[in-house]
């Protein structure tokens, strides 16, 4: 018996899977996800994977939850380690009271274990040594004898799992029968040898709802299919490459022209990022919906093309699945390091408009949005996931679509109009908002042609290096930035059960996690206003929430505080005002740390009232 | 200087095009380059092409990069868009321009600096693609703007005018295009107008990548002059034209392009083979090893296809779909939904 008491919750726990990459290991662990979602139990699962093609550790981590949290919480309640490189830490990382799961044919001294947890072992080798003669067999079917023993362990309907296997291997037909018989090899170990269930199970309920399960990067390409973009060009780069994978599969499926089958798209895997964003500017400056898809060393090899784009006016959109910095950092692992990058991208005095989505089912959206806000702004568009957003299955809000729903190609003067005179200067401010029109490149015989230059140029894009004009035109796009805060996503806010001095700012796949913290926070007697960020530039409502709190936290995942420091330079704010909460070291944030972080803050804000003494 | 405007009027007699147009029509602003250069000559040699084949001006477009070529866009076309974008990154602008509209006319200007050097990996990828295109690279081993320093195109053994001898390897982006395979490439002497028209004529009638090098130079027109060696003299046909030149028999080869165009090809040296890439490359080193530069239409394709071929897209240009042909709608979206439970 374990020292400490052995967890028991019920749809309420975190297991951990310890693989090697490359081990085939993936695919069962995402199965299991499933399953645990098929029983209308919430999952959020992570994919924890090294730069590399085959043999260093890998992780899948699952988090059970029927309250719906699906930010990463910290901690392991359910190990199951199948890796012996990492074993020992493994091990480690299990709560007080946890359970261990491990492949027991090779014993292994009492030392190797903690005695505060449940260890549980099945000889995993022994069984598929004695059941499969093929050495690739022997390791895939590994995978889902473990499934299977999880399934007795965790009390998962074993239907669910294997209608789940019918499904993967539709159209492979010959594998279902094999992979059904290897889950029940480990279903049959478990309820023989080992006491079944565990203190942590799993119990069918409804807590899922209409909610779909999908990667951000998935659903953004979607977003730009809905979007209407028609040329995407790209060059493979981690943890963006499975956003432009995307995007080829969804055209595959919703833009072949059904009688002709020819493609209603153009994708090209350019040979580096500038060629990428090249293209895409080309194709932007010619009127087409066009977007790239890369990640921050792509946004800093991509910088020149960025202030080209800016300065000439050139729509364009450019999703940037973060990952750590900087340089090649750490390449697998997620971050929201590329802000200030991205928000002042390129040399010379330039301003970008960011958004920030918190899941799939916004990336979807603001992916769609952004080939909208590029045509309208005639400006690049930054759509800023990152690797947990992008690369992670999410349980996400359904994506929706309204098909009265019109395409803003923003203002485009036409042959007609041209025609009747009206005056066309390409950086003329006729309406105010600091927004010019522009014509197409082959539009009117006669009128409307101009010349497109990174170069100065006046309001009727004739080349000068006069200082006048360049601080007109430096001032219009000044008023076009301003223009900007009004048309992009507004910041959220959500009021705190009682009236309090204190807030918090956040933003992005940080969003699940702070959710969660906040109850956390409130438990240990704090009230905190919440405001999620949507966009830069920011709406005036920012300004207003800071100056309507005494102290503001801003919860950020990278070591600069970029998006505190971009308020501060913004929006005017004194930096005393916002207290940068900060987690990079390359895990998703998880609810603990920034329930710890902002309470220890506030418990030292905190006035305790005086005893008072008679 | 700012913008330089040139007169609008001009002869009422000047000769007209088949759409009525004259030369005056395809002119742009006054150049601003240094009087004499050869990239003035290329610059009037597009102009005169362009009014030749009675091209709409507006259905041309002009995208450059950075340097002295890449500022002759300017100088032609006024009634066409012209994007000066940045150095070396010409072929990846004009690549998603063409994706976005195939109905134009694309001209990709560039020089020496912007191909050969910082923009040689633009150069390779697009014409391994096939972007339907012409290609000028006007070429002439120095760059201008920055005043006099060698380009990467320079001879190797070749004196600066401050007196630095030049001791790299020389590019032949000819060689290379032709490797890469443009499916059209031609290299000329920027002050011979009678063979740099019709190849420029022939290269925008071209479907696919049509790579041409035009050598010119402040410095070296002599040396060009006397080590030229054409391998064959263009006469180039519209479709609309009849055959009306009278040519020597066996001297000539009348290749016919896919819109239908023709080009007769008159001969110069007898042992040369269009259509053989592997032989032209073979021709071009074997004279570029006795210090010979080989002019004229060095290679075409007869079959060539372009990227949008290649990537199957419709016929209509991408810019002009809306949201009924490019949104799948909300019953896509709800079948996607589903799938995801």
């Amino acid at each position: 018996m374990p020292t400490a008491t052995p967890i028991s919750r019920v749809n309420d726990f975190v297991i951990r899977f310890a693989n090697v990459n490359g081990s085939g290991s993936a695919s069962a662990n995402e199965m299991f996800a499933r399953a645990v979602m098929r029983m209308g139990v919430p999952v959020a699962p992570r994919n924890i994977f090294p730069s590399n093609i085959q043999g260093l550790p890998t992780w899948y981590e699952v988090r059970v939850s029927a309250a719906g949290h699906l930010g990463a919480r910290g901690g392991t309640d359910l190990m199951v380690a199948m890796n012996p490189q990492t074993f020992d830490r493994d091990i480690a990382g299990v709560e007080p009271g946890g359970y261990l799961f491990y492949d027991c044919t090779k014993p292994l001294p009492p030392s190797k274990f903690r005695d505060d947890i449940t260890v549980i072992g099945v000889p995993l080798t022994a069984i598929c040594n004695r059941e499969y003669t093929d050495p690739r067999q022997r390791q895939l079917f590994k995978n889902i004898i473990y499934i299977g023993a999880l399934t007795a362990l965790l009390d998962i309907e074993v239907a669910v799992v294997e209608k789940l296997i019918g499904e993967q291997y539709k159209g492979k037909d010959k594998l279902i029968e094999p992979n059904i018989k290897a889950l029940h090899i480990g279903r049959d170990y478990a309820i023989l040898n080992l006491q079944c269930p565990l203190g942590i199970r799993l119990k069918r309920t409804n807590a899922v709802g209409d909610r779909i399960f999908i990667e951000g990067n998935s659903a953004a390409a979607l977003g730009a299919v809905y979007g209407g973009a028609t040329v995407c060009a790209w060059y493979p780069i981690t943890p963006s490459s499975s956003l432009a994978d995307a995007f080829t599969r969804h055209c595959a499926k919703l833009r072949i022209d059904s009688a002709t089958k020819q493609a209603k798209y153009a994708i090209i895997q350019a040979e580096d990022e500038l060629a990428s964003i090249g293209i895409v500017i080309g194709a932007g400056w010619n009127g087409a919906r066009a977007f790239t898809a890369t990640s921050g060393p792509g946004i800093s090899l991509m910088q020149e093309f960025i202030g080209l784009a800016y300065f000439a006016e050139i729509p364009s959109v450019l999703f940037d699945v973060q990952r750590a910095g900087p340089s090649t950092g750490m390449p697998t692992r997620t971050q929201q390091c590329d802000i200030i990058s991205c928000a002042y991208a390129s040399h010379g005095d330039t301003k970008h408009v960011l958004l920030f989505p918190e899941d799939p089912s916004e990336s979807f959206e603001f992916g769609a949005q952004a080939f909208d806000l590029a045509d309208r702004l005639q400006t690049p568009i930054f759509v800023m996931l990152d690797l947990d957003i992008g690369m992670n299955h999410h349980l996400s809000k359904p994506l929706v679509w309204d098909d009265k729903r019109r395409y803003d190609r923003g203002k485009v003067m036409t042959a007609a109009e041209l025609e009747a005179g009206k005056d066309f200067g390409r950086y003329l401010d006729v309406d105010g908002d600091g927004i010019p029109y522009r014509t197409y490149p082959g539009t009117h015989p006669t009128k409307g042609s101009f010349f497109t230059r990174g170069t100065s140029r006046d309001r009727y894009a004739r080349y000068t290096e006069e200082g006048a004009p360049y601080v007109d035109n430096m001032q219009r796009l000044v008023r076009k930035f301003d223009t900007a805060k009004d048309l992009v996503p507004r910041p959220l806010i959500a009021a705190a059960s009682k009236p309090t001095k204190y807030g918090v700012i956040y933003f992005g796949s940080t969003s699940p996690a702070m959710d969660e913290a906040i109850h956390m926070i409130e438990a240990r007697g704090h009230a905190l206003d919440r405001m999620r960020v949507r966009a830069f530039p920011f709406h005036s409502s920012v300004n207003s929430f800071v100056a309507d709190h005494d102290f503001v936290f801003v919860v950020e995942q990278n070591r600069d505080a970029q998006l505190r420091s971009l308020i501060v330079n913004e929006c005017g704010i004194d930096p005393v005002r916002l207290v940068p909460i900060l987690h990079y070291d390359g895990t998703p944030i998880t609810a603990r740390f920034i329930a710890k972080a902002i309470g220890d803050h506030l418990d030292q804000l905190k006035v305790k009232p005086m005893k008072v003494t008679s | 200087m700012t913008y330089l405007a040139k007169p609008k009027f001009h002869h009422p007699d000047l000769p007209k095009n088949e759409l009525g147009y004259t030369h005056r029509d395809y002119e742009g602003t006054v150049s601003t380059l240094c009087a004499g250069c050869g990239h003035d000559s290329i610059t009037a040699a597009i102009i005169q092409s362009c009014f030749e084949l009675s091209i709409e001006p507006h259905r041309v477009a002009k995208i450059s990069g950075i340097g002295c070529s890449s500022k002759t866009p300017t100088y032609f076309l006024g009634n066409s868009h012209g994007f000066n974008s940045v150095h070396g990154r010409m072929p990846s602008v004009l690549t998603g321009a063409n994706l976005a509209n195939r109905d134009l006319i694309y001209l990709g200007v560039s020089g020496d600096g912007d191909s050969a050097s910082i923009g040689l990996g633009q150069f390779a990828h697009c014409l391994r693609r096939g972007v339907n295109m012409v290609y000028i690279v006007e070429n002439n081993g120095v760059y201008g703007l920055t005043k006099g320093q060698f380009s990467a195109t320079a001879d190797r053994g070749s004196k600066s005018k401050r007196g630095f001898i030049n001791t790299d390897n020389s590019i032949d982006l000819v060689a290379m295009a032709l490797q890469l395979g443009a499916s059209f490439v031609a290299r000329s002497f920027s002050g011979d107008k009678h063979q740099l028209v019709p190849i420029i004529k022939a290269a925008i009638a071209h479907k696919g990548a049509a790579f041409n090098n035009h050598t010119g130079s402040t410095k070296s027109f002599d040396f060009v002059r006397e080590h030229n060696e054409a391998v064959n003299r263009l006469d180039f046909i519209s479709s609309r034209m009849p055959i009306e030149v009278k040519y020597d028999p066996g001297t000539v080869e009348v290749v016919e392009q896919h819109d239908g165009s023709k080009i007769a090809l008159r001969k110069l040296a007898a042992d040369y083979e269009l259509h053989d890439r592997t032989a032209a490359l073979g021709f071009l080193q074997h004279h570029a090893a006795k210090g010979q530069i080989v002019t004229g239409l060095l290679y075409m394709d007869k079959e060539s296809e372009d990227l949008h071929a290649h990537l199957r897209t419709v016929e209509a240009p991408l810019n002009i779909l809306g949201e009924s042909e490019l949104c799948p709608g909300q019953e896509a979206l709800e079948k996607f939904n589903a799938s995801l439970r």
